[in-house]
């Protein structure tokens, strides 16, 4: 009995050593791409893009900030053609590390201005806005300040919640310290911690305690509340825009870069497009809820249209000086 | 003879180092690339970062972690390993299996169905509310329920090497000491458990460890410690994660020395055959034992697989999603978690042979520096092979099979090396060189005596790392064949955007798969 244990032990050893023959993996018509987006997000759209073009793409998904890291250690070694990633700070961390491809004009001009590098190594595929999720059963949208600011005042104390490591949040920061200064900024989040705002790991899990009554309000960004929405549909949540070319109403994007390392140039180029094609756009908007960037495409009937939404005049590559945002912001949290 | 056989050791030692030290080397590698990426910090700025209040709230905060969870892990991991091996409890095989399970539980899932089961508002605040109209619970976040979900999701550690243990003390000793009228309590606390001291100062060694790299469970909890210090870093400034990472090392060493220390010198193997184990009989203590085994398995086990079964039914009978294949992610869980086992299992013999044998300084620290891999947070290791492997080894091993098996041995061997380190101290080694002069060849001796005696931990240590590599996630994530997809990756893609129900079929599945190969490793040793 025990020998055969054994046995069966081993044979299963054995047979998964067999696995380990050389892979061999396709070479020259593979597009590689490191995403920092995830699977369930932009696998379909991957495939259908396999489907549409006849190109074989691989795609190694991991946490954006990660797959930056990675590549930055990698260098030109790295096996990635496209960097896919949720923020700007990620890309811009590439470029400055000289590791992208300037993009074709085509590519950049499909985009407004103000979603793309402005030396044209990334451009935005998506964009997200930061809003305030609210409780619609604890709170009535004119009891909601007209700036993001107002969040100091006392009477919001208990009843906010936020992500304060979540890198949207340390972007919004970031842009808040770009047009209001370190000062302003440090001053908001010590009257958070004053507010004793609570903490939560990401904005999923904000979005959720607002919608269990935890806390009344998230400052979040604007399509974790339709996630949550699909799953539970009766659940009393609604997004909350500043008004005017408040702080608060800052745009982030999802973007994608070519690394320049990259063989494999037109292919990567093709897809980067595609990304910005009308189908793609299409498909973002129905199933992430993001804002299409495509000039002149529609977002969702739901969302408040993004020419409707007055941002506060700050350029994305503006939000790269992370480092001097989290030490502020330790400053005052970590006690 | 006897000339001839100290010849014979004194070659059997230089035999195992020349494999131990090569071995060592490979496993520092995260080391050296920290150091190297940490010095490009200057040295006052590095001294400034290190000194100043939040570092040290954080040092603080971990090490607070760290005494607490070994503590409340020994609490309930060495009774139950005590009532599933010496008494009479009934279903003991049944329990054996139940309550190592927590283990394989991702502790971001887990954590998340204790705030779902705990938080202010959540399932237990909805009873209290509906008995006695309590409208919220007192905070589940930061330091308690960081304690409480890292305490339940790594206790099994000290469980199975406690476990392994007291199956291979000789009863002859217990015995001894009941029939000179000892109770059974004063043979268990001066007897039993100072026997035991190697196997749990293994297992508390390998929950203090686990407590300071992981990260899922204290990021959910919002508890401010090493792990989610750097990870932060990681985002801004690479160098100084680096740099907070070293102190971790630093923190492994001393708890390694604290380990030693509380293993004490000692003598743990008899002479004699053992014989078998008589039962203590629970009598009319058998319901409080076993509503003790209830009480861990429910909030360990059932709360978060409730969490789960109802994400599946909430995804596949309310909502009708369809179900996703997830054959191919489960046949490759299942094929690096085996080979991963069998890699540590392999490394740990000649580790543990020339720690326990040759117990010198020099050697027991090479066999030590294995554990500095498996403080470290899993990221960062990953990014020091990322580093090594797409500088030298591009073209060849990176982003291979076997580079992936290489990194999960470098996080997850001490897992394979504490219990088969424990079980080898066990076996006499008169009992060996009996075989020898007896003319048997060393090969003879080792496959014929030794490993059969030290059987018991060497399993359950592979066990551990099988286990613990089906969850394993940022090595996975980037040193993986592209492509390469495994039932843990599968949850987390689902988890991070809040698909729970896309979450919930592989995550039942590798339970199940766990406490299948549970059921074979546990029922085997029980049948010996």
């Amino acid at each position: 009995m025990r020998l055969s244990r054994f046995a069966v032990l081993f044979a299963i050893l054995a047979s998964s050593l067999a696995a380990l023959a050389p892979m061999t993996g396709a070479q020259g018509t593979t597009l590689t791409i490191y995403s920092g987006r995830n699977e369930e997000l932009v696998g379909p759209i991957i495939d259908q893009f396999e489907k549409d073009t006849g190109i074989n793409v691989e795609v190694r998904y991991d946490n954006t900030t990660t797959l930056a890291l990675a590549l930055v250690e990698e260098g030109k070694n790295t096996p990635a053609d496209i960097f896919f990633a949720q923020d700007a700070g990620a890309l811009g961390l590439l470029e400055k590390n000289n590791l992208l491809l300037e993009l074709p004009s085509y590519i950049l001009e499909s985009v407004e201005p103000r979603f793309h590098s402005q030396d044209g190594f990334w451009v935005g595929i998506t964009g997200r806005a930061r809003v305030v999720t609210y409780n619609t059963d604890n709170v009535s949208p004119e009891a909601l300040p007209e700036s993001l600011l107002g969040f100091a005042d006392p009477t919001w104390k208990g009843r906010i919640g936020f992500a304060p490591t979540n890198a949207s949040f340390h972007a919004h920061l970031t842009a808040l310290r770009v047009e209001l200064g370190d000062e302003a900024m440090q001053a908001f989040v010590q009257a958070l911690v004053d507010n004793e705002a609570v903490p939560y790991e990401g904005n999923s899990a904000a979005v959720a305690a607002v919608a269990a009554g935890e806390v009344d309000v998230a400052l979040v960004n604007h399509y974790y509340m339709f996630g949550l929405l699909k799953e539970n549909p009766d659940a009393p949540l609604a997004n909350y825009y500043f008004p005017g070319d408040d702080v608060g109403n800052l745009i982030n994007i999802a973007g994608a870069a070519i690394l320049n390392s990259s063989d494999n140039v037109p292919l990567a180029q093709q897809f980067i497009a595609y990304m910005l094609s009308r189908t793609a756009q299409q498909y973002f908007s129905d199933s992430t809820f993001e804002y299409p960037l495509l000039i002149g495409f529609e977002a969702d009937p739901r969302l408040v249209p993004l020419a409707e939404i007055q941002t506060p005049e700050v350029d994305l590559t503006d939000l790269d000086d992370l480092e001097t945002t989290l030490a502020l912001l330790d400053e005052v949290i970590n006690q | 003879m006897r000339v001839s056989y100290r010849k014979n050791l004194v070659s059997t030692e230089k035999l195992l180092l020349a494999v131990s030290i090569p071995l060592a080397v490979l496993l520092l590698f995260p080391l050296g690339y920290l150091v190297i990426r940490a010095s490009e910090v200057d040295s006052q700025a590095a001294a400034n970062y290190l000194l100043r209040g939040s570092t040290l709230r954080i040092i603080g905060r971990s090490l607070l972690l760290v005494f607490s969870v070994s503590l409340t892990a020994c609490l309930i991991g060495i009774p139950a390993a005590w009532l599933t091996t010496r008494t009479t409890l009934k279903g003991r095989d049944w329990w054996a299996v139940v309550l190592t399970l927590p283990l394989v539980i991702p502790s971001y899932v887990g954590a998340f169905a204790l705030i779902g089961a705990f938080g202010p508002r959540g399932i237990f605040q909805g009873w209290l509310e509906t008995l006695f109209g309590i409208e919220r619970l007192p905070s589940i976040y930061g330091f308690w329920g960081a304690w409480f979900s890292v305490t339940l999701f790594s206790y099994p550690y000290v469980f199975l090497s406690v476990r392994a243990g007291l199956r291979g003390i000789d009863p002859a000793l217990e015995e001894a000491s009941r029939t000179l009228g000892k109770s059974a309590l004063e043979t268990l606390w001066r007897i039993t458990l100072p026997q035991l001291r190697p196997f749990i100062s293994a297992g508390v060694l390998l929950v203090a460890l686990y407590t300071l790299s992981d990260f899922g469970a204290v990021a959910m909890m919002q508890y401010n410690v090493f792990t989610r210090a750097i990870y932060l870093q990681l985002g801004v400034n690479l160098n100084f994660a680096a740099l907070l990472s070293l102190v971790l090392v630093v923190f492994t060493v001393l708890l390694m020395l604290f380990s030693i220390w509380m293993e004490g010198r000692g003598q743990y193997y008899t002479e004699h055959v053992h014989r078998k184990i008589r039962l203590i009989p629970l009598g009319h203590w058998q319901v409080a034992a076993q509503l003790y085994c209830i009480f861990i398995f429910g909030i360990a086990l059932v709360g978060p697989m409730s969490v789960i079964a109802y994400w599946l039914y909430n995804g596949y009978v309310v909502q009708g999603e369809e179900l996703h294949n997830i054959l191919r992610p489960l046949q490759s869980s299942i094929r690096v978690a085996a080979l991963a086992a069998g890699a540590c299992g392999i490394s740990a013999i000649p580790l543990v042979f020339l720690q326990v044998r040759y117990p010198r300084f020099f050697n027991q620290w090479i066999t030590r520096s294995a554990y500095l891999g498996y403080a470290l947070p899993g990221v960062v290791v990953a990014l020091a092979l990322v580093f090594v492997g797409a500088r030298y080894f591009s073209t060849t091993l990176y982003q291979t099979l076997p580079m992936l098996i290489f990194a999960y041995v470098i996080r997850f061997l001490p897992q394979a090396l504490g219990p088969t380190r424990a079980s080898l101290m066990q076996v006499s080694p008169q009992i060996e060189e009996c075989g020898l002069t007896l003319g048997k060849s060393r090969r003879k001796v080792f496959w014929g005596i030794t490993l059969p005696l030290m059987r018991p931990g060497w399993v359950a240590g592979m066990a551990l790392v099988f286990l613990t590599t089906l969850k394993e996630l940022p090595l996975t994530l980037l040193l993986a064949p592209i492509g390469y997809d495994t039932l843990a990756v599968r949850i987390w893609s689902a988890t991070a955007e809040s698909f729970y129900a896309r979450a919930a079929a592989p995550a039942l599945v590798m339970v199940i798969i766990s406490a299948l190969s549970l059921v074979f490793v546990l029922d085997g040793d029980d049948r010996r």
